[in-house]
C-alpha cells in the first residue's frame, strides 16, 4: 500500500535497511502497535477446504476450530471443548465427554452437544466425501443425551480413542440440512477456535481474525495471515524480501538463513519418517538376509548431513524416539557397518560375482526401488540406498515414477516411502504392519506377516493400561527390527525460519502433514513480539 | 464484434461480418471437439481423483471410503454418461462442480482468469510496443552498435527460462534494490485490492513474461521491417524525398506489419504458458497453478472449463488477426 510519491520520499530519507522494510508493503512501521499485532506466515500447502468433516486441520491447531480435546506443547492430550478429558468406561466402548459452558461460535451461537453429535454423525454420513471416516471406523453411534453431554457408542475398545477427539466441531445449525460436500461453510466457516475466517483468496492467502471472545483468552494479536506460495525457492526469496513473519522451507534453503541477521531457523522434531519397504514376495528382498544387510549396510548419518542439511535423524522403526512408546533397543548405528552387512550376505550364501554384485543359485542380488518422481527428497534418499547397497555387492536400481505407477507396482517392487504420526502408534503401524492388510494397497504392500507383531499391534490397541501398551509396542518394535519388512532411514525435522524479535513460538513434533494447521503456528494466538 | 461499423467497412474491412459470422459457426464444432478430446484424454489417465482428493489420508482410508467418495462424484460413471452429465449442465449454464478445488467451476474462473487475463494482456501490450518501436529502430540502422547489441540480448534472453528470469527479477528488483514486491497480488498485510497496489505488484511479473516473450517479435520485426527496406515501394517513397521516418514507421513497417500479425495469433499459446509459470514465480493466483492441479486430479469440469475458455480465446484472438490483417493491408480480402 505504499504509494509511489510517498515511497519516493522515503527512498530519499531512509537508510537501506529502512527501505526493504517500505518496500514490504507493512501497513504501519515495524514496533508499531498495529504491525505487532499481525502475523503473517507463509506455507507452501494450500488447504481445498476449511470445514474439520472434510479433514481440515482434525489433528487440532486448526485454529479456527476446537476439538473436543487438544494438545499441549508435549502433545499430550489436554481437554478443549470438553471440561475435562472424556471419560471412558471398563468395557472400553463407551466414551462419554462433558461439554465447557459458556463456549460460542464465532456468529454468537452457543456450542451445544447437537453440535459435537452433528459432527460426528457428519463424517460418518457416506453422502459426505470424507476420508476421515476410515479413522472412525469404530464408532458406531454418537448421542446427546443432554445439551452438555456427548456419549460415543464404539464397536470394539480401542485405546487410542480419545486421540480422535481433536477433530474441530462444526455449528450444527449452520450445516444440518445441507449437501456438506458443497456447502459455502467450507470456505467460509464458523468455529469456537481463536481465529475467524476474515477473508480467502484461493492460490494467495487466507486471513484471519481474532476471536475476542475465545473460550481460552483473547489472543495476543489481532490477525493472521496466511500466504499461499508453492514454490519453495519463492518463498525463501519473500522471506528474505522481509514478507513473512515465519515460513515453512525445506531444509536446505532453511540452512541459508542460519547465518542471515534477523532470522532464527526453527528445526522441529518430527515422526514423519521415510523408509524403504521391501516387498516379502521377491525372492531378492524376500531374503531375510538381504534386508538385514540393508538395514545395518546403509549410512543414515550421512543421509542426514548430506540429503537433509543436518534436518533429521536416524530412524530405525515406525515409533519416533519422541514418542512414550518408543522402544530403543533396535536402533543400531547411525553410520553404515559394512562388515556386518557382507558377513550376512556371505553367511546366506550371496556370494559376490565378477561385477561386484552377489548372487546366488544364479539370482543376482537385485531389485528395483521406486520412488514419486516429483519428490526431490525421495530421489536422493533413494539414491543414497542405492550407493551404499552396492557397497555390500546389492544392486538396486531406482526408478522414479508418478504415484499411479507405483499403484500398480507397489506389492512387487521396493518402494521408499514416507509417512508417520506422532500422536499414537496404532494410527499408522496397525495397517502398515497387520498381516490382514497384506497387498491391499498403500497399508500392507510388502505382504508383511508376523504373528508376533499382529498380537502386539492388536494388544497394543485393545488394552487401555499405558503400561501393557508400551510392553506391546515394545514386542512390536522388536519383532519388526527382526524381520526388516522395512528400512527405516531418517526422520526428518521440519525447518522454519522465524524472524528475530517473536516470543511464544514454541515448537512440538509434528506428523508428516503440516501447513496452514498442525506448523510450528499451533499457538500462533499466544505469539507476540517484543 | 458481429457488425463491423460501416465507417470501418468503408476503409478496408469487407466482408467482416460474413466472416465473423463464418468463423463462429467453425468455432462451435471446434469447441465440441475440444471438449470430447479433453474427456477422453482425461479418461486415459490412470489417476484415481478420490485418491488425490485424499492427499496423505490415502494411506489411512479404506478403500471402501474412498470408492464411496467415487460414487458421490460419478467418477466411475462411463465416460459418455459423465460426457452427456457436463453437457447437460452446461447448457442450463452450470459449468459443474471442480473436484480438485471443492467449489463450482464458475467459481473458480470467476476468481482466477481475470488475473491470468490481466498479466497476459499486460505482457502482450508491453511487448508489441516495444517489439515494434525497438525492432524498427535496429532495422534502420542494420548492422550498427545498437542493431548488434539489441539482437546480442534478444538471444541472450531466448536461452534464459521464464522460471529463472523470474527469479532473477526478484533477486535484483525485490531483494538487492527493494524497488518492487517480490510476489503476490497485493500488499501481504493490506485488506483492500486497490488498483495502485495490484499495479505495483504486477510490474514485475508483466515484465517479465514481457521480456521472456519478446526476442521472438523483435527479431522478426527488425528483419522483416530491414527487408521491406529495400522494397520497390519504399525505396520509391525515399526516393520521392519523403522524411525518413515517415519512410521508415509509414511504408516500411505497415508491409511488416502482415506477417507479424500472424505470429501474434501463432504465439498466443506460448504466452498464456510463459503465463502459467510467471504466476508461480510470482504467487499470483491466476488459472496456471490450477490447471495443473486439475490436470493431477482428473477434474474433467474444470479441465473443460479452462480448456474451452483458452479455445475460445486462441478462436477470438486468431479472428481478430485476420480483421487486423484486413484493416493494416487494403489489398486482402475477407470474404475473397
Amino acid at each position: 500500500m505504499v504509494r509511489s510519491s510517498a515511497f519516493a520520499s522515503r527512498l530519499l530519507a531512509a537508510t537501506g535497511v529502512l527501505l526493504l522494510a517500505a518496500c514490504s508493503s507493512a501497513p504501519a512501521p515495524a514496533g508499531s502497535s498495529e504491525a505487532g499485532s499481525t502475523f503473517v506466515v507463509a506455507t507452501a500447502g494450500e488447504p481445498d477446504t476449511l470445514n474439520p468433516v472434510l479433514n481440515f486441520g482434525v489433528d487440532g491447531a486448526s485454529l479456527i476450530f476446537d476439538g473436543l480435546v487438544t494438545r499441549d506443547v508435549k502433545n499430550t492430550l489436554v481437554p478443549a471443548l470438553a471440561v475435562e478429558l472424556p471419560v471412558v468406561s471398563a468395557d472400553g466402548r463407551t466414551v462419554t465427554a462433558k461439554l465447557r459452558d459458556g463456549v460460542t461460535f464465532h456468529d454468537g451461537s452457543p456450542l451445544t452437544a447437537a453440535d459435537v453429535v452433528f459432527t460426528y454423525r457428519a463424517v460418518l454420513d457416506p453422502k459426505v466425501d470424507s476420508t476421515l471416516r476410515s479413522d472412525l471406523e469404530m464408532l458406531t453411534s454418537v448421542t446427546a443425551p443432554d445439551p452438555a453431554t456427548v456419549v460415543f457408542t464404539l464397536r470394539y475398545a480401542y485405546a487410542p480413542f480419545l486421540q480422535r477427539l481433536t477433530l474441530g466441531v462444526v455449528p450444527a445449525q449452520l450445516l444440518s440440512g445441507q449437501d456438506i460436500n458443497k456447502a459455502a461453510f467450507n470456505r467460509k466457516p464458523i468455529g469456537t477456535g481463536p481465529y475467524r475466517v476474515e477473508s480467502w483468496t484461493t492460490g494467495d492467502r487466507l486471513v484471519l481474525a481474532a476471536n475476542d471472545t475465545y473460550w481460552g483468552g483473547k489472543p495476543a494479536n489481532r490477525k493472521l495471515i496466511v500466504a499461499f506460495v508453492a514454490d519453495d525457492n519463492v518463498r525463501a526469496q519473500r522471506m528474505r524480501a522481509g514478507e513473512f513473519d515465519a515460513a515453512e522451507l525445506p531444509p536446505k534453503l532453511a540452512a541459508a538463513f542460519d547465518t542471515a541477521a534477523g532470522y532464527t531457523v526453527q528445526r522441529v522434531p518430527t515422526a514423519d519418517y521415510r523408509g524403504v519397504m521391501l516387498p516379502l514376495g521377491h525372492p531378492v528382498t524376500g531374503d531375510l538376509a538381504v534386508r538385514k544387510a540393508l538395514a545395518v549396510g546403509v549410512d543414515r548419518s550421512a543421509m542426514v548431513t548430506g540429503v537433509l542439511a543436518g534436518a533429521g535423524e536416524p530412524a530405525y522403526g515406525p515409533i519416533p524416539p519422541t514418542s512414550e512408546y518408543a522402544d530403543p533397543s533396535p536402533a543400531g548405528k547411525p553410520s553404515a557397518d559394512t562388515a556386518t552387512a557382507t558377513a550376512l550376505l556371505d553367511a546366506a550364501g550371496w556370494a559376490p560375482g565378477a561385477d561386484g554384485i552377489r548372487a546366488r543359485a544364479g539370482q543376482q542380488a537385485a531389485f528395483t526401488l521406486m520412488y514419486p518422481a516429483g519428490d526431490s527428497l525421495r530421489k536422493e534418499l533413494a539414491l543414497a540406498v542405492t550407493a551404499d547397497a552396492r557397497k555390500i555387492g546389492i544392486k538396486v536400481s531406482p526408478e522414479g515414477l508418478t504415484w499411479d505407477a507405483i499403484d500398480t507396482r507397489i506389492t512387487k517392487d521396493a518402494l521408499l516411502m514416507g509417512f508417520g504420526t506422532p500422536y499414537d502408534p496404532d494410527f499408522v503401524s496397525y495397517k502398515l504392519f497387520g498381516s490382514q492388510f497384506a497387498g491391499q494397497g498403500y497399508f500392507n504392500p510388502g505382504s508383511y506377516r508376523s504373528p508376533v507383531a499382529d498380537k502386539a499391534l492388536q494388544d497394543g490397541r485393545d488394552q487401555a493400561d499405558p503400561a501393557k501398551r508400551r510392553a506391546a509396542y515394545a514386542t512390536f518394535q522388536q519383532q519388526l527390527a527382526a524381520d526388516a519388512p522395512w528400512v527405516f532411514l531418517t526422520y526428518l525435522q521440519h525447518t522454519y525460519v522465524v524472524k528475530d524479535g517473536i516470543t511464544g513460538v514454541s515448537p512440538r513434533v509434528e506428523a508428516h502433514e503440516h501447513d496452514v494447521a498442525n506448523s510450528l503456528w499451533w499457538n500462533i494466538n499466544t505469539w507476540t513480539r517484543q | 464484434m458481429t457488425q463491423a461499423p460501416p465507417a470501418r467497412r468503408r476503409r478496408g474491412i469487407a466482408g467482416a461480418g460474413a466472416v465473423i459470422r463464418r468463423r463462429l459457426l467453425v468455432a462451435v464444432p471446434v469447441l465440441i471437439a475440444t471438449s470430447i478430446g479433453m474427456f477422453l484424454l482425461g479418461a486415459a489417465s490412470p489417476i484415481d481423483p478420490a485418491k488425490q482428493y485424499a492427499g496423505a489420508a490415502a494411506f489411512t482410508a479404506t478403500s471402501e471410503n474412498l470408492a464411496q467418495i467415487r460414487a458421490n462424484w460419478g467418477v466411475d460413471d462411463p465416460l459418455p454418461v459423465q460426457y452427456a452429465r457436463w453437457v447437460g449442465n452446461l447448457l442450463r449454464g452450470d459449468l459443474g462442480w471442480s473436484t480438485s478445488r471443492h467449489e463450482p467451476v464458475t467459481a473458480v474462473l470467476g476468481s482466477r482468469a481475470g488475473w491470468t487475463l490481466l498479466l497476459v494482456g499486460a505482457a502482450l501490450a508491453v511487448v508489441l510496443v516495444t517489439s515494434l518501436v525497438l525492432g524498427t529502430l535496429a532495422a534502420y540502422r542494420r548492422g550498427g552498435l545498437f542493431d548488434r547489441g539489441l539482437r546480442a540480448a534478444a538471444y541472450a534472453v531466448e536461452a534464459m527460462p521464464v522460471f529463472w528470469l523470474g527469479l532473477a527479477a526478484i533477486a535484483l528488483f525485490a531483494l538487492t534494490l527493494g524497488w518492487l514486491p517480490a510476489g503476490g497480488l497485493t500488499g501481504i498485510t493490506s485488506t483492500t485490492t486497490s488498483v495502485a497496489d495490484v499495479a505495483r505488484h504486477l510490474i514485475l511479473p508483466v515484465g517479465v513474461l514481457a521480456v521472456s516473450q519478446a526476442p521472438w517479435f523483435l527479431l522478426f520485426v527488425r528483419d522483416s521491417v530491414a527487408e521491406s527496406l529495400r522494397d520497390d515501394h519504399v525505396l520509391a517513397a525515399r526516393a520521392r524525398g519523403l522524411p525518413g521516418r515517415t519512410v521508415l514507421f509509414g511504408h516500411a513497417l505497415r508491409t511488416a506489419l502482415l506477417p507479424f500479425l500472424t505470429l501474434i495469433g501463432t504465439h498466443l499459446p506460448e504466452l498464456v504458458g510463459g503465463a502459467v509459470l510467471v504466476e508461480t514465480v510470482f504467487s499470483l493466483p491466476g488459472l496456471g497453478a490450477v490447471s495443473v492441479q486439475a490436470a493431477l486430479g482428473s477434474d474433467f469440469p474444470l479441465l473443460a472449463a479452462i480448456t474451452l475458455v483458452t479455445t475460445a480465446v486462441v478462436l477470438s484472438a486468431n479472428l481478430l488477426t485476420d480483421l487486423a490483417y484486413a484493416a493494416a493491408d487494403p489489398r486482402v480480402r475477407l470474404d475473397g
